[in-house]
Order: structure tokens, then sequence, then C-alpha cells
């Protein structure tokens, strides 16, 4: 029986506190009477995956029917599924959506159905790589698909792709993939890692357009999403709802397959990140020393291709078909099932760790604005409820923050960096100044397409996606950081912890409370 | 602190095993070490025997020399029944406590003394265990938790006629100032129906500090109260409470003398063992200790 997440609070016998380092770790001891928030161990995956897969999609949930009823011969079927940003570490082979894929292709052939395209629902991230194709779809999928062009990666600028569905009585444009709004059936494979994932947002956000995603990917939206993980209080899940509903209204007939992960993140030689301190055995001891000591003395990008090759022994703990917002409710509670943990009261000084890797870096690297957007962005909004930091209070981050771009994934966040934020970090300013000239730049949308290389408006989108914590924090201290980089995201630098705890004592007062939020594994905090 | 660090016998975690958070139940050990170490065999007669002869003939002598004890009070146990065993309550400085209190109490209680010492520190593996267990009759009792079974160990010990060493703060003082009293000596007196002789140990921290690589010569204060006992119905809270204000009326005879400490005992504005209600760094100042000794090469050498 796993157990669940706790707040320990630190005494005089609690062992130093793991922090995750970008590439590496830190132990720090955390002040007498601090809070630690440790995540619950792995719930019991289920034993035979590609089983519930099919009885998932035979007992479908909401309307829908059973999808073999929906299959027939001479209609126009399309897949999409969730791009190389899901999950997080990749998942050890078979990944569930080649699981998942193989099995709806297995009906489709039973129904004689030969018009079928897959699409990586990528919105404006990069396009995947063949091997990052391979890892998602499997290579049976890839090769049966690829070579003959039915393996597409979305394209939200690709004027003949794209269909405009409509305005929601918001006012909210909606434009989607051509092939996929067109289609008989739209099939999404959804990995849900989170509580914010999928639902109306995996069609209505990963197969958009820019011109449809600016109305949530904003930071009049952000703001308001008090979290993005609370549906209830998401603008951005109104929005996409709002969005998905008129999708659905114009005709495009989608079939939701949801699955959900335990939290199993690391392999074995690494399995000691995901266990608590004082539970350390000799070799957790003994894999932790040498891993940091060898960490210490490894280049930078030998020691990003050691963690980027990590695989996470995931397990899957269910899987939800049929009607958009049917499955999406049982997906949510499962993932609250595993994620969620009780915190009493919020705290003056929120303190994390962040890992090596976020959402837009896989294979990559680890740029500072994906640090302020997974600090800022993610894991600030890992809470429901209240955030666990207090109104003014301060956020302390663990990262290196190194001043280092990739320049194939990543070429606008590169002059976002140099030119926008050394001007200023003001959100709503950099919105109203910069937005438009970066996502209609020719020669950005010339490599969103052609390269492998995100969106020009991508590293707004990150920037917004921290505007809530902006608003929120008196000040984000960056523990560790290259000291330029970290004053260029508008934070302060501080060697150590303990600097970094008396900086803070400036903005939120003398002996202020502190809370660890020891992730990954990721957690959801329920903070009353 | 990280010189101190760097000889210290234990070395930090990860290198170490880490210690456990006092929030968070222990899982069941199956092992022979923390609660589960067997001392039985400390208490019979050849272990015994090897005992009295290192408390008499190895300990005091260094004790005379490290912390020459001057000892105050013992005529306020000649109340006390010979045959009847007690529970001595000390407040906690030091690892010398233990060994002065053993070297320091009357004859007719040394070598028939357990002492309840921590299960998680000095029970953690087996050689330590055995060498605690011996050398002072160590037995483990939990200190992060209330305990039934370490409450039931005790309390077969004292039934059997043995003496019991414990303090109730449980664990040194990290800062000089006393902590809180916890209430497992006032529930084993009351549960036994034995006196609690309370002690107030005086210096001892100055001759080894929580923290401290090696010990300083220095002279100690041993002062032994008037034997208490429970009164009819009293919580075992309420006694804790009662029994370190006598150890607080015991420190300020110390200082001042016995009829100052009555009469403040009697207003209740008896010093707390705690401390000043003040800041950090005032409470820290008013113990008037001064500077840290460095150790270690000093720079230039």
């Amino acid at each position: 029986m796993p157990r669940p997440g706790f707040v320990l609070e630190v005494d005089r016998s609690t062992p130093p506190t793991l922090f995750q380092h970008g590439d590496g770790f830190r132990l720090e001891k955390l002040p007498v009477g601090a809070r630690v928030i440790y995540p619950a161990e792995p719930l019991e995956a289920i034993a035979d995956p590609d089983d519930a897969i099919r009885d998932a999609l035979l007992n479908p949930l909401g309307d829908s029917q059973p999808l073999p009823t929906l299959l027939r011969a001479g209609m126009k079927l399309t897949i999409a599924f969730d791009d190389v940003s899901l999950p997080l570490p990749p998942m050890r082979r078979p990944d569930v959506r080649q699981r998942v894929i193989e099995s709806v292709l297995d009906m489709a052939a039973d129904a004689g159905v030969d018009d079928v395209v897959l699409i990586a629902a990528l919105a404006l991230h990069r396009r995947m790589t063949e091997v990052e194709l391979r890892q998602a779809v499997g290579d049976r999928v890839y090769d049966a698909f690829e070579p003959h062009g039915l393996l597409w990666q979305h394209d939200a600028e690709d004027p003949d792709g794209m269909v405009h569905l409509g305005v929601t009585d918001q006012g909210e444009d909606v434009e989607i993939n051509k092939r996929a709004a067109t289609s008989d059936l739209l099939i999404y494979v959804n990995i849900n890692l989170v509580a914010m994932d999928g639902g109306h947002k995996s069609v209505a956000t990963g197969l958009a357009s820019y011109r449809s995603l600016r109305h949530h990917h904003n930071v009049a939206t952000m703001q308001q999403s008090r979290s993005f993980m609370d549906q209830h209080r998401s603008e951005l899940h109104s929005s996409n709802w709002r969005m998905g509903r008129l999708i659905a209204a114009s005709g495009v007939k989608v079939f939701q397959i949801e699955s959900t992960l335990n939290n199993d993140t690391f392999p074995p030689a690494f399995d000691f990140l995901q266990k608590r301190e004082w539970e350390w055995s000799l070799r957790d001891r003994a894999a932790f020393t040498a891993a940091s000591k060898a960490l210490d003395r490894t280049p930078p990008r030998i020691a990003r291709q050691i963690f980027q090759s990590q695989r996470a022994p995931y397990g899957v703990t269910s899987v939800q078909a049929g009607e958009v917002e049917a499955v999406h409710e049982q997906t949510t509670a499962n993932v609250y099932r595993q994620q969620l943990v009780s915190v009493e009261g919020q705290t003056d000084v929120l303190t994390m760790g962040l890992p090596y890797i976020c959402p837009y870096n896989v294979n990559s690297i680890m740029n500072p604005i994906l640090v302020m957007c997974l600090g800022l962005g993610y894991f600030f909004n890992l809470y429901r409820g209240k955030p666990l930091v207090r109104p003014g209070g301060v956020l302390v981050m663990s990262h290196p923050t190194p001043w280092e771009f990739h320049p194939v994934h990543h070429p606008s966040y590169i002059d976002f960096f140099e030119q926008v934020l050394a001007e200023t970090t003001d959100p709503v300013e950099i919105e109203a100044k910069y937005e438009e000239s970066f996502a209609t730049d020719p020669w950005y949308v010339h490599l969103y397409r052609t390269t492998n290389a995100y969106h020009g408006v991508h590293p707004f989108y990150m920037w917004y996606w921290g505007a809530h914590a902006l608003q929120h924090l008196g000040g984000v201290i960056v523990v560790g950081g290259d000291t330029r980089a970290v004053r260029r995201l508008g934070f302060k630098p501080a060697s150590t912890l303990r600097d970094a705890l008396e900086m803070a004592e400036d903005v939120v007062g003398r002996d202020p409370s502190v809370t660890h939020l020891h992730t990954p594994p990721i957690l959801l905090a329920d903070v009353t | 602190m990280s010189s101190l660090r760097r000889f210290s016998l234990r070395p930090p975690f990860p290198l170490s095993k880490p210690t456990w958070p006092g929030g968070v139940d222990r899982p069941p050990l199956d092992r022979k070490t923390g609660m589960n170490f067997d001392t039985d065999w400390s208490r019979r007669f050849p272990a015994r025997v090897a005992r009295a002869a290192l408390v008499d003939d190895v300990f005091a002598p260094i004790i005379k020399v490290m912390a020459s004890p001057r000892v105050s009070g013992l005529d306020r146990l000649a109340s006390l029944p010979d045959d009847e065993p007690v529970i001595f309550a000390a407040n906690h400085h030091s690892h010398f406590d233990t060994t002065i209190l053993l070297t320091a109490v009357p004859e007719r209680f040394r070598h028939k003394l357990v002492v309840a010492a921590a299960s998680d520190y000095f029970f953690d593996n087996r050689v330590k265990g055995a060498v605690w267990a011996l050398a002072i009759g160590a037995f483990p009792i939990e200190r992060t938790k209330v305990s039934r079974r370490s409450a039931d160990q005790a309390a077969e010990l004292l039934d059997d006629g043995w003496s019991l060493i414990i303090f109730p703060e449980g664990g040194r003082s990290p800062h000089g100032w006393g902590q809180p009293f916890r209430a497992g000596a006032a529930y084993l007196a009351i549960r036994c129906h034995r006196a609690v002789v309370p002690v107030h140990l005086e210096g001892t921290r100055r001759v080894m500090r929580k923290g401290a690589r090696l010990p300083t010569p220095s002279t100690v204060h041993v002062t032994f109260g008037r034997p208490m006992r429970a009164d009819d119905g009293e919580d075992a809270r309420v006694f804790a409470a009662r029994i370190e204000r006598e150890v607080a009326a015991l420190a300020d005879e110390q200082a001042t003398d016995w009829w100052s400490a009555r009469r403040r005992a009697a207003a209740g504005t008896t010093p707390p063992l705690t401390g000043p209600e003040a800041g950090a760094w005032r409470r820290t100042w008013s113990l008037g200790e001064g500077r840290r000794r460095r150790h270690g090469p000093r720079w230039p050498a």
C-alpha cells in the first residue's frame, strides 16, 4: 500500500533535505520548524495496461459509443497524440501512447478503415525528431505510417492546413488543424501527467494556431488562473472549454483517450530522488554520493546527456476513453489520487529545487527563460485552493540557470532574452510591445515550420506562464545560478540557501515560515 | 563548525546513516538495534561487577580530573528507604552528565542503577549499544514519541528494584538553555508509585557541550533536591512541570543561595531553566559564555 504524501516539520533530527539543482543535486539543512511537502509514493500500476486500454475503448464514458462501432470502412480517421513535452522524463518503452495507438489501429484495421493519419499535436512546440516520434508511437506504428507520409506533425503556420471554425461567445477565434477538423472521427491520445493536461485543451490547444492560442496564452488569462491545475479556478481551463465546446458544436467528433501515470519517475540509478532522506539505505547514500561527485566533475554537456537519456519507469494507473468532458472528469480524479497532498496554511518563503527538465527542453538545454517558467509557472502553480506562499512572500529556487540556449530548438528565446528582457521583465509590457513582432516574424515562422525550432512567440508564453507568480510574490531568489542570467530575469542571485533565506527576510520580515516543495516526483498541494 | 564536522567521528549525511525526523513514525525494525536491543544481560551479575569496577575505578577518577564535581543536597535523600528505587531526573547539557551522575549518586543507588538512553542514538548499532549498556547500564527508550513499550520496560525495571536516571528534556541542550521537561519521568513515578529526585547539573556544558570534539576541564556542581511524589490524581504533565520547577529552583539555589532560591520559588519567580523570553541573540548573550574556542590551526600558522 503506497503511503500518501505528507508534510514534515523539520526538527533537529531531520537529515539534510534534497534539492534538485538542474543536472545535479544539493543537500540543504532547512531551518528547524520549516515544513517539507513530500509527494505520495507511486500508486500501484495496472498489471495489464493493454487490457485496460481495450476495456476503456469498449466501454467509453459519457454519451460516446464503443470505439469499434464508431469505425467503418471508407471513413476518414485522424489520431492525434501528445508531443514530446509529455511525459517528463520520457517514459520507458513502450510509451502508453504507443499502446493506445496500437489498440486503436487494431480496431481500425478490423473495421477496414484505410484513410488514417496520425498527427503529433505540437501546437507551437518544435517538431519532433524521428527518435522522439519512435519513442512516442513505437517502431511498428512509425514504420507503418511515416514512410507513406501518414505520420504528420501539426503545422500551425500552414495556411492551407488550418480551418477557422468560428468564434466563442467571449470572442475567441477557434482555428484548428484542417485534417483533424474534417475527419469523420478525431481520436486524441493523451497523457495526463498533471491536472492541467487533457480535456478540451488537448484539441483546442494541441491542434490550434497562434490566432487561436493567443486568446488564452496571454498575461490576463494566466493571472486569472489560480491555479491552472485547478479546473474550477482556471481561466485557461475555461477558455479551452469554451473552444472545445465550439469545436464539438461545429461537428468535429472527438473520441478522447486519456491515461494517467503513477509518479515512479526515476530509474533505479536515481531512485533515491524519490525517497525520503531518512529512509535512504546504504545503497541510496552510495548512489547519491557517487552521482553527485561524478556530476560535479562532468562537463555540463555530458551531464545533460546523462540526464536526458533517463527513461522513467512510470506505471499506467488508469485509462479513460469516450466523450471529452466525462473522460476528463475521471482522469482528473485519478491524477489527484496520486498527486494531492493536504497542506495547512501558506508560507512566507517557499523553496524548491528545480530539476534538469521541463516540458520544453526535452533533449535540449534548460535556458534561463525555461528556469523561470518551470519555477514560477509550473511549480508555483502546483496548488489547489491557495498558493503555497502568501501574497508578498518569497520564492527561493535552486538551479544553475546557465546563460545558455539551444540554437536550433530555441532561436527566438535567444532574442527574447537579449532584447526583450534587457528592456523589461513586466509581462504586461512585454505582451503589448513585443509579442506581435516575434509571433509574425517570417524567419521564426520558417524555422518553426522547417526545422526543430519552437515558434517565435513561445518564449513569451513561457514568460506569461509565470505572470501569476510574478504578480503574487514579493521577490524571487535563485540559489546557485549564473549571476548575470538571474539578474537578467529580474531575480536575485544567492550563493547558498542560507544566504537566500537571509535575503528573503528583507522582504517578508524576521523569522519567516519556510516551506520546501520536495518535487519531483510531482505533487499538487491542496492548501487550506 | 566545519572544522568540528571534519574531525567528528560521525561523518555527515549522506556518508553516515540519516537520522529520523521526530514527526515521522519509524517502521517496525526487525533488527536487533534501537528499541529491539536486548540489555537484559547488562543487568546480570557479571556485567554489574564489571560496571561497578568501571564506574568506581575508571569513570570516577576521570570525572574528578575533568569535572571536579561539587555535590550538594545528598542529605535530602536520607529520608528515602534503603530498598526503594527512585527516579533521578536531571537537566541535560552534556554527554558527561550521565557519568557525573553515576559517580555522584549515593552508593546504595549507584550499583543498581540504569540509565534511560535514546534508542535512536545510543542503540543504532549493536557494538555501540553493547558498550553503553555495559558501561553505564543504558537501556533503550523512544524519545521522539510516546511509546508504550519504552514505558513498560522502564516500569518493569523500577518494579524490579532498579533506580533510574532519566533526562526529561529528551536530549542535550543545543543552545545552553534548558528545554521543556517531557512527562516520561513523571508518568513512571505515578505508574510505579516511586519518588522522583530532581537533580541540577551546572557546568557540564563547559566541560563538553553538544557538538564539542574534546572535553575541557572545569568545575561542575551537582545539586540533589528533595524527593518528590505525585499528589493523588495528579496528571503526569502537571507533575512534570512541577519537577521542572524544582530543578529550576535547584539551579537558582546553586547560583544564589538556598534561602533566596526558596523565596523566589514560593513567589513563583524562579528563573526558568529555559532562559529568558527574548530574541535569539539576547538569549545567547545572557548565557555569558563568550566565544567558542577555535580548534585546529589558525592562519597564519
